[in-house]
């Protein structure tokens, strides 16, 4: 099915169970600890043995030589495969970097051996006794010193000119004109990379975690050099991933690798204090914002220019990006530089491009209203456009941010807010901050099949995952909607390459696109449904477990009575995109407390209101916007991958260094959702909500900490130590 | 108070560690390091969910990786292996632990509960289900750790251990939202859900819900 | 982790004797530091002689009118006890500023003593570090040094002590008790228990090779208000970036120990006397000689802030 004019009445309008906060269907699996992670499948499979990654002590540089003796005759070793073993491997297409590493070696951690052994604590010991003698090269490893020599990227449009920025932000009487830095972020989540390996013959079987299962099984194949049809990839269940687990990483290579070696079934797990070197983060940036203004506040110059590096062949991080389309001004301008690091690879966390951009962003637009006196909140509504701003022809297809900010403001009792450093609760020195969220609403091709088994039960198959986004619940309740059953009548079935090819979970695309192919695969199977029964499928009615025409009524099994009924379809995009700007919009406001003698920052109160399209399940919507605010609240106050630029390693590699917000960092959240849908998307009405809970929380954390004490921090993450010295003088 | 330029005081150090990584070993490889020697077996007898269960495991396994690997209880999780996390989280002899950092051998005689002892996907226990409503998961990694965590936090408000928070020591411990957040703050959740997570248990424990308001 | 033996002590003094008799033998406890560097490789022991079954967990009062505190009780036990929490609130205080409370229940009175340090650098098997390797260079100086030492600190180790309890203990002059391998008992005041790395950070206390502790004794109570403001980023579950531990009396005079400035807990008696002048008066002689680097001097301004902020709780 092609989705190429705007959505008209369709059965998920109905809303008897699309939209209702309906608990998660995984939920009694979930917390019960019966869902079956990737590293846990010995239901899948018996005899596993142990895989243990040897990783690069060096960031850059070769191997000299490897003396695997000790490990091999040590207790329990199956085997070892290094890259001299290993034969010809590919690199993948979603990977910067070799996922098995060696003679050269580029980057710190960079997997150089997998040890089989009997247990996983024989293997892990053997690959203590793995001896490497390396040549260590010269690297770059620090930003700042590489910016000058940073280039514009092959791919992606990096730069963007409208009108003549350079002398309208010269011509403008009121100018803001600052640099900021966000420093690199390790996705953290608490499932680490993990996979099960098999071979039957030349086939393979994956147990994994993986958001993307198509590209997924398509990187396995291309690294290993075998036919793609020859791999299958399983992923139902996905400890987190944020970005991290897009693309197929080291656990599934050397799993296959050790797997194919010892001739037994292998799993592989990344250790906690490897993942972070060895794996995908999100790359610090430098962005530098220019925005002038007339004497108004109107805004009549906007620049921002970002900064970042990646291995070679890498891309850059995307932080201009919102800044194209977030606010009116008739010269813009925007530019984006990548310099070349020898730090492990750069890759998309939550909300790329947009997360670290509007912490730079919505913090310059704070300042400048301060510079304007006029309020943050009216400053952002003033600037408020409906069009694309560099092409006024084309419309966004909702924009809704005024009335975000708006409602925002009035809920959260911005009008309280004091100046900065006036208001004072007891030690506390308080504040609040506002910042606008925005996040582009993709829409990606997506298939599906569903089937009606004899026993009525509707089942849905497609390679989505549920990264803990609710894909499983939604899924369930759009195959209820459509085919007119309660959501217990519903089995999903996910995360599996023998499905059909879905959108996957990746960039907020994957709630309104997946249900979308849903969608249109129970269309079909309407179709089916009515024909085996005799009836006419466009004017049928699908509702509680019967087929409706006109006085006609058959219950909706009858048509499975000689066997299941399968249908299957996907759901691809015409020119709606590119004739309306598709986004999703908020407002988050946020209240701090900054210990008055130690400069300690605790957050006191979060709200966020959000505009994306219509709401499939508020309860697990809410959820995907509070977990996306805690990330951007330790974006905003605690988390940087530390470089050592001597040596060209995150230094603070495992949970107890590289800090998250815990409980006691985090308040009781609110989240408002505007009533809205949006008929340029997709059938579901639906925009993608995972990612814009992210987007531009940081920058009101940050704001609020201003407004709090009347030190401006530009650079993440804002931490006590960058205020302590500017802090009031204690009586 | 001398301040001591990081580069000046280093340059030394840095040559030596340049020269040292040039030439790194593996993690742990000493120069004169003995033969490995083969790994040593013990015979040990613990209770886990009311079963007795007598393993013969390699010394070196973890409380974790016994319930994991060798009983097949998969529902603890192993999240950072380091007392990082919390995703281990199960309940010893009546008290919270971290089993990824305590020897399955030095458990015998205990009574082990994890995950699956306190209820099926059939017969939810009540903190089971309030996480179910409350939606106080997403990815589900963290969960069984986090309602092992609450159910022990919720005893030892009722024992009347204090907590950081706690604002008089000499005083009963009242329950509170703070009180919640500040004992389960060893149960990470990076997909965020602490907010819903304390809504969860604060009904589990029949206590207000606080801060409802924003 | 290597591969090692397993056993359980029957005695102190047994269990003292098998360690000192065998260089790769470690005693094990709450095991939470100890498992942890094993499985990085930090630490080999071939040989693990558990002490748990030993009966060193309770706390009873002694005949001067303190506590002792035996070595194996858990943190959660001692930081809930009556007792302390009335009379040594400082070190309830303390306990409960650290780690989790899954780690308070396993982690004992010895071992919390005894933790290693959380020294990124230590922590990576990869870079040359003197604790690991005496000899081999310090990768920390000149990299990442925000949370480490300002106070004490060599050119082979900037590294600082990670226990929010033996700030506390210092504060209360504890004293620790051990038994050694020939049986004879031995008192260690908790100032001369840990050391200061010089050119052997290796050497982390005063404990010969064997000696096992027992128990600490606390003297009797010394009234005051008791603090422990522990400044950190995250609001929980984090390592001090400064603490101080305060015992202070009405008249403004007390006792100040810090925890997260050097690489054992930092008291200086002396400078104690200016306490009564008030924050910048004591930290002048606190924290005299300090050396900082560009990321951690901010550890001055915060230390005599938060000594600032419990001279005020105090008074108030």
């Amino acid at each position: 099915m092609k989705f190429d004019t705007p959505a008209t009445t369709n059965p998920i309008d109905q809303l008897k169970v699309v939209g209702k906060p309906v608990d998660r269907i995984d939920g009694p699996l979930k917390t019960t600890g019966r869902a079956p992670y990737a590293y846990e499948r010995h239901d899948a499979i018996p005899d596993i043995a142990y895989g243990y990654v040897v990783g690069a002590a060096i960031a850059k540089g070769r191997i000299v030589s490897m003396d695997l003796s000790r490990a091999k005759a040590a207790p329990g070793v199956l085997a070892i495969v290094t890259a001299a073993e290993a034969g010809k491997l590919a690199k993948g297409d979603f990977n910067t970097a070799m996922l098995l590493g060696g003679p050269d070696i580029q980057h710190y951690h960079q997997a150089i051996a997998i040890v089989v052994a009997e247990t996983f604590e024989q293997a892990r010991a053997a690959a203590g006794l793995v001896k490497v003698d390396y040549e260590r090269a010269k690297g770059t490893f620090d930003l700042v010193s590489a910016k000058d020599g940073a280039t514009k990227p092959k791919d992606g449009g990096p730069d963007s000119a409208v009108g003549d920025f350079e002398a309208a932000f010269a011509a403008a009487p009121v100018k803001l004109d600052e640099t900021y830095t966000t420093p690199d972020h390790g996705h953290a989540m608490m499932e680490p990379h993990a996979s099960i390996a098999a071979w039957k013959g030349d086939k393979l079987s994956l147990w994994t975690s993986n958001q993307m299962i198509a590209w997924g099984a398509g990187d396995v194949a291309k690294t290993l050099g075998v036919p793609r049809e020859n791999v299958r990839l399983m992923s139902p269940f996905i400890g987190g991933g944020f970005g991290g687990k897009l693309f197929v990483r080291a656990d599934a290579i050397l799993a296959a690798l050790g797997a194919k070696a010892a001739g037994r079934p292998v799993k592989v797990a990344l250790t906690r204090p490897f993942m972070f070197n060895n794996t995908t983060h999100r790359p610090a940036t430098i962005q530098r914002i220019r925005i002038g203004t007339d004497r108004a506040g109107k805004i009549t110059a906007i620049g921002h220019e970002s900064w970042s590096g990646d291995l070679p062949g890498g891309g850059p991080e995307t932080a201009v990006q919102q800044t194209r389309l977030l606010y009116a001004g008739e010269n813009r301008m925007t530019k984006t530089r990548l310099a070349v690091l020898d730090l492990p690879e750069g890759n998309a966390m939550r909300a790329p491009g947009e997360a670290p951009g509007l912490m730079a962003l919505e913090v310059a637009v704070d300042e400048l209203a301060e510079k304007l006196g006029i309020d943050p909140v009216e400053f952002r509504v003033l600037n408020d456009t409906q069009v694309d701003p560099e092409k006024p022809s084309r419309p966004f297809s909702q924009r809704r941010l005024n009335e975000c900010l708006r409602t925002g403001a009035d809920k959260f009792g911005w009008s309280r807010r004091a100046k900065p450093g006036q208001a004072r609760d007891g030690r506390w020195l308080v504040g609040m901050g506002v910042a606008a969220a925005f996040r582009n609403n993709l829409v990606m091709k997506s298939a599906a099949r569903v089937r009606l088994e004899t026993s009525g039960v509707v089942t849905v198959e497609t390679d989505m995952t549920d990264i803990g986004t609710g894909s499983y619940t939604i899924i369930a309740q759009t195959a209820a909607e459509m085919m007119g059953v309660p959501l217990t009548r519903v089995n999903v079935r996910l995360g599996d390459s023998s499905f059909p090819v879905s959108a996957g979970s990746g960039g907020q695309w994957g709630a309104n696109s997946s249900t979308a192919g849903v969608y249109a695969a129970c269309v079909k199977l309407r179709e089916a449904v009515a024909g085996k029964l005799g009836l006419d499928a466009a004017q049928a009615q699908f509702a509680d477990g019967r087929v409706k025409v006109g006085n006609q009524s058959l219950p909706l099994e009858q048509a499975a009575a000689s066997g299941p009924v399968t249908a299957e379809d996907f759901m691809e995009y015409g020119d709606l995109t590119k004739t309306h700007q598709q986004s999703t919009f908020g407002a988050h406001f946020v209240e701090v407390g900054v210990d008055a003698d130690t400069a300690e920052i605790r957050i006191r109160r979060m709200l966020a209101v959000c505009a994306a399209g219509r709401i499939l399940n508020p309860k697990s919507a809410r959820s995907q916007v509070i977990g996306a605010m805690v990330m951007g609240a330790g974006a905003a106050l605690m988390e940087e991958l530390v470089v050592d630029k001597r040596i060209g390693f995150f230094v603070n590699h495992d949970l107890a260094g590289y800090e998250v917000p815990v409980h006691a960092d985090i308040p009781h959240q609110e989240v408002i959702f505007l009533d809205e849908t949006d008929p340029m998307s997709s059938p579901m009405k639906a925009k993608g909500v995972g990612e814009l809970g992210i987007c531009g929380v940081g920058a009101a954390v940050a704001n609020a900490v201003y407004n709090a004490t009347g030190v401006r921090v530009r650079e993440y993450p804002v931490t006590l130590d960058k205020l302590l010295e500017k802090m009031p003088v204690l009586a | 108070m001398a301040i001591l330029d990081d580069l000046q005081l280093s340059r030394r150090e840095v040559m030596a560690t340049g020269a040292a990584v040039g030439v790194a070993t593996a993690p742990g490889v000493a120069a004169a390091a003995p033969a490995e020697p083969g790994p040593s077996v013990m015979k040990v007898s613990f209770t886990v969910n009311g079963q007795r269960q007598t393993l013969e495991l390699d010394t070196r396994t973890t409380l974790l990786d016994a319930l994991r690997e060798h009983l097949k209880l998969t529902g603890s999780k192993k999240g950072c292996d380091h007392g990082q996390c919390g995703a281990c989280t199960v309940i010893v002899d009546g008290r919270r632990i971290n089993s990824c950092l305590s020897l399955a051998v030095m458990h015998e005689g205990d009574e082990v509960t994890t995950i699956e002892g306190l209820g099926s996907p059939e017969k939810l226990h009540p903190l089971q289900a309030a996480f179910v409503r409350h939606d106080g998961y997403q990815c589900g990694y963290c969960t069984p750790g986090q309602i092992c965590s609450a159910k022990a936090v919720l005893d030892e408000i009722k024992a009347g251990v204090p907590s950081h928070v706690t604002a008089d020591l000499n005083a009963k411990v009242q329950f509170s939202e703070d009180e919640l957040r500040e004992r389960m703050s060893g149960n990470i959740c990076r997909c965020g859900a602490y907010s819903n997570i304390v809504a969860a248990v604060a009904e589990v424990a029949g206590g207000p819900i606080l801060g409802k308001g924003a | 982790m290597r591969a090692f033996t397993y056993e359980r002590a029957k005695s102190p003094r047994e269990a003292a004797a098998a360690v000192a008799a065998d260089p790769t033998a470690r005693f094990i406890a709450g095991g939470t530091n100890l498992l942890d560097l094993m499985k990085l490789e930090i630490e080999t022991p071939a040989r693990l002689v558990d002490v748990n079954g030993l009966k060193l967990d309770e706390i009873a009062p002694t005949k001067d009118g303190g506590l002792r505190i035996g070595a194996l009780v858990r943190n959660t036990d001692l930081a809930a006890d009556k007792r302390v929490r009335k009379d040594y609130g400082v070190l309830s205080r303390a306990l409960l500023a650290g780690a989790s409370g899954q780690l308070r229940n396993k982690a004992t009175t010895a071992g919390n003593l005894l933790q290693r340090t959380r020294c990124p650098y230590f922590y990576d098997t990869n870079m040359p570090c003197n604790k690991r390797t005496p000899g081999a260079g310090c990768s920390a100086i000149g990299g990442f040094t925000r949370s480490l030492a300002v106070l004490g600190a060599s050119e082979a180790c900037i590294a600082t002590h990670p226990s929010d309890m033996a700030v506390a203990l210092r504060v209360l002059d504890a004293t620790v008790e051990t038994v050694t391998p020939d049986g004879t008992e031995r008192s260690i005041p908790i100032a001369d228990f840990h050391r200061l790395p010089g050119q052997t950070p290796h050497v982390e206390t005063a404990l010969a090779r064997g000696e096992l502790i027992t128990s600490v004794t606390l003297p009797r109570p010394v009234g005051g208000v008791h603090a422990y403001r522990k400044v950190r980023d995250r609001a929980s579950y984090a390592f001090a970036l400064v603490s101080v531990a305060s015992v202070i009396h009405k008249d403004g005079s007390g006792r100040i120990a810090l925890g997260g400035v050097a690489h054992k807990p930092w008291r200086v008696e002396t400078a104690e006397s200016s306490l009564p002048r008030g924050a910048k008066a004591i930290s002048e002689g606190l924290l005299a000689g300090a050396r900082t680097t560009s990321q951690n001097a901010f550890k001055l301004t915060l230390t005599e802030r938060a000594i600032g902020a419990a001279v005020a709780e105090a008074r108030a």
